[in-house]
């Protein structure tokens, strides 16, 4: 065989299977791990290489059938026809194996060779659900590879016969014959029968809850205390982090180090100006390596770790769906469906993933809503930093009247456009997956994964941002361009002239405008206003990009505009009653 | 025959017939409602929400418009 052909290798698998899980193992490239159906919405590429045998692997949104019904089945359906794979790794929940197996009938029609990977075996064999293996192999002509993909048990084995089968040249194909779809089914009664046993078990602590996380009453109950706790803990080990780790650390080691060293080369002048402003001691001081640094590592980035330590936390254990079922209702109502409060509760953590994440709605309409609602009324981690790091020391009421106003904003604008948009949000119709004790080490690797695509993401727009403010300054644009807005926007409002200012650079990035209006000594209803309005505005560039390319830029101008007029009118509707 | 809607809380039954069109009948089938299949309806979330329902110990949740069109005898 001649050196470098590269090999195409597809991962299918019904969703919620645990298919990324398989190309973290394979490949080595991380990609975010959950416990619902539709973590994966694009695709991810990752190589694998033994020996002279070069690999690309694709891990493919989890599909149920090769007809789809929502874009990201649509994507796997795709892959599956125009990528010509030269193998295809199909991964199986072995607790379920009657509905995972039509798919894989569907994909042996197709006459490309194909591994079955029975994952979850370990969660089988709990459940007293015994799988014959070599009967299987024997019916379906392919190997069948037992594993759990977490621990990494039977990965070796999927690596050596992957290898094989794309090495040999007889391919090895099944000989199942095509069939309709009501033969598939009888097909797959046939192989159940003579492959798995199940022994009745009692259901455990674990399955009485997950019953009683979706009921009426216990459901409402759960719901709230699982909000409850997870306020607490994001807030407290933030505040625990900002006060015991970074606040010292930044006050005593890093801001007298580096003002130390800037001083030394640069005493004095614009450079110098710009890389430490006025000093470490304030944390206004607009210096790139001051307020920049601080204000990503010490006002912004606690909260982000410990939002995805329990966000991380709730989507393995399998709580978020659960939260669907019970306010789909309610969801309805606003023009969208239980669904939709993955991407919103992703959306607390970072816009961006959650825009994304939209793709698992069914209609454009939905989306558009969304989307919409999401960008305007759901404020991420950056957001819910600054306004914690403003209103914190007034007390808690003011926190609340800031996400009271989101709240409200959330519902009215939700009734509106359900009522303006026309058409039906889809009734909803997913599988619940099953609670799971989160496995600690890809819990722990997630959230880093998440917390440095945050860094990544947040580092440069700061400096951009910090970089843009001291030329703006500088240059008088910025002057002019508060004087142009301020008269309308300080009479509605309430502000002054300078937090116009940071209305305008929280478009770049939201956490910097904490640090403009720090220093204005605004009574804290000023400040309510001034977080609310942030707030309701893009969190940051990077959210209007990925905007643009989920919704087209024509939806895209659609929610700047109402977003632009949403934040402005509740601002002046708020300083009306407050001041 | 009842509707799944109508299907009390924790009580089993087995699917007699789907109404609807192909499209809506496939998209079950491929979540393995189908009929013949014996499930078990764990409760309806609240405000006319979603049933939520067990087949082969897998749990679905499945909109009031849909669980109307799937026709059930108690078993």
């Amino acid at each position: 065989m001649g050196g470098r052909d590269l090999k195409k290798i597809l991962l299918m698998g019904n969703p919620n299977v645990g298919k990324s899980v398989v190309f973290s193992r394979l490949t080595g490239v991380n990609v975010i791990q959950s416990n619902y159906p539709g973590t994966t919405v694009g695709y991810t590429k990752g190589q694998l290489k033994i020996g002279q045998n070069e690999m690309d692997i694709i891990d493919v949104p989890g599909t149920y059938s090769l007809s789809p019904s929502c874009k990201a089945e649509e994507v796997a359906r795709d892959m599956f026809f125009n990528e010509k794979p030269d193998l295809i790794i199909n991964v199986l929940d072995a607790t379920n194996l009657e509905r995972n197996l039509y798919l894989t009938l569907q994909i042996l029609e197709h006459n490309i060779p194909t591994v079955i990977v029975l994952n979850m075996w370990d969660a089988a064999k709990r459940k007293g659900i015994h799988v014959n293996l070599e009967k299987l192999n024997k019916i379906t002509g392919i190997n069948v590879i037992p594993a759990v993909a977490v621990t990494g048990e039977g990965i070796k084995d999927l690596v050596n016969i992957v290898n094989e089968t794309t090495i040999k040249k007889d391919k090895q194909l099944s000989k199942i014959p095509k069939m309709d779809d009501s033969e598939k089914w009888a097909f797959i009664g046939e192989i159940l029968s003579g492959v798995q046993k199940i022994e009745h078990r009692h259901p455990s602590l674990l399955e009485k809850l997950e019953d009683a996380s979706v009921r009426p009453l216990s459901g409402i109950i759960i719901a709230i205390i699982v909000i409850f706790i997870t306020m607490q803990v994001v807030i407290g080990f933030g505040e625990l982090l900002i006060n015991y780790i970074l606040d010292p650390l930044y006050y005593q080691y890093y801001g007298p180090f580096i003002t130390s060293v800037v001083e030394n080369f640069i005493p004095t002048g614009f450079i110098h100006d710009i890389l430490i402003g006025s000093g470490y001691e304030y944390e206004t001081s607009f210096g790139l390596l001051t307020t920049g640094i601080y204000v990503i590592f010490a006002v912004v980035l606690p909260y982000i770790l410990s939002f995805y330590l329990v966000l991380g936390f709730l989507e393995d254990f399998g709580y978020l769906p659960r939260l669907a079922v019970l306010l789909d209702s309610i969801m309805h109502k606003l023009g969208l469906h239980g669904y939709a409060t993955i991407p919103i509760v992703l959306g607390f953590g970072c816009n961006v993933p959650a825009m994304l994440s939209t793709r698992i709605l069914e209609g454009k309409r939905e989306k558009f809503i969304a989307a919409t609602l999401i960008a305007i009324s759901v404020p991420c981690m950056a957001q819910t930093a600054v306004i914690i790091g403003l209103l914190g020391k007034y007390g808690i009421q003011y926190i609340f009247m800031v996400y009271g106003t989101l709240l409200l904003l959330f519902i009215i604008m939700g009734s509106i456009l359900n009522f303006l948009l026309k058409g039906e949000s889809p009734e909803i119709f997913f599988e619940i997956p099953p609670y799971r004790i989160p496995h600690m080490g890809t819990l722990l690797k997630k959230t880093w994964m998440r917390v440095r695509g945050f860094l990544i993401e947040a580092l440069p727009f700061v400096f951009l941002g910090i970089l843009a403010i001291n030329i703006l300054y500088l240059v008088g644009i910025m002057s002019a361009l508060s004087n142009l807005l301020a008269p309308i926007m300080s009479q509605m409002l309430g502000l002054p002239n300078q937090a116009i200012d940071a209305l305008i650079m929280g478009f770049l990035r939201k956490d910097l405008a904490t640090a403009m209006l720090a220093p204005l000594n605004l009574s804290p209803t000023q400040l309510v206003v001034a977080c609310t309005v942030l707030a309701s505005s893009f969190p940051c560039i990077a959210t209007f990009i990925v905007l643009i390319k989920e919704l087209g830029i024509k939806d895209m101008l659609k929610t700047v505009v109402l977003m632009l007029f949403i934040a402005i009118i509740t601002g002046t509707i708020l300083n009306l009653i407050l001041n | 025959m009842i509707t799944l809607v109508e299907l009390k809380n924790g009580k089993k039954a087995i699917i007699q017939k789907i109404e609807g069109g192909p499209g809506l009948k496939n998209r079950l089938e491929v979540m393995n409602i189908r009929e013949g299949k014996t499930i078990r309806k764990t409760c309806a979330a609240p405000l006319r929400g979603p049933v939520v329902l067990e087949i082969e110990g897998c749990k679905m949740a499945i909109g009031q418009g849909m669980a109307k069109k799937v026709w059930v005898e108690e078993i």
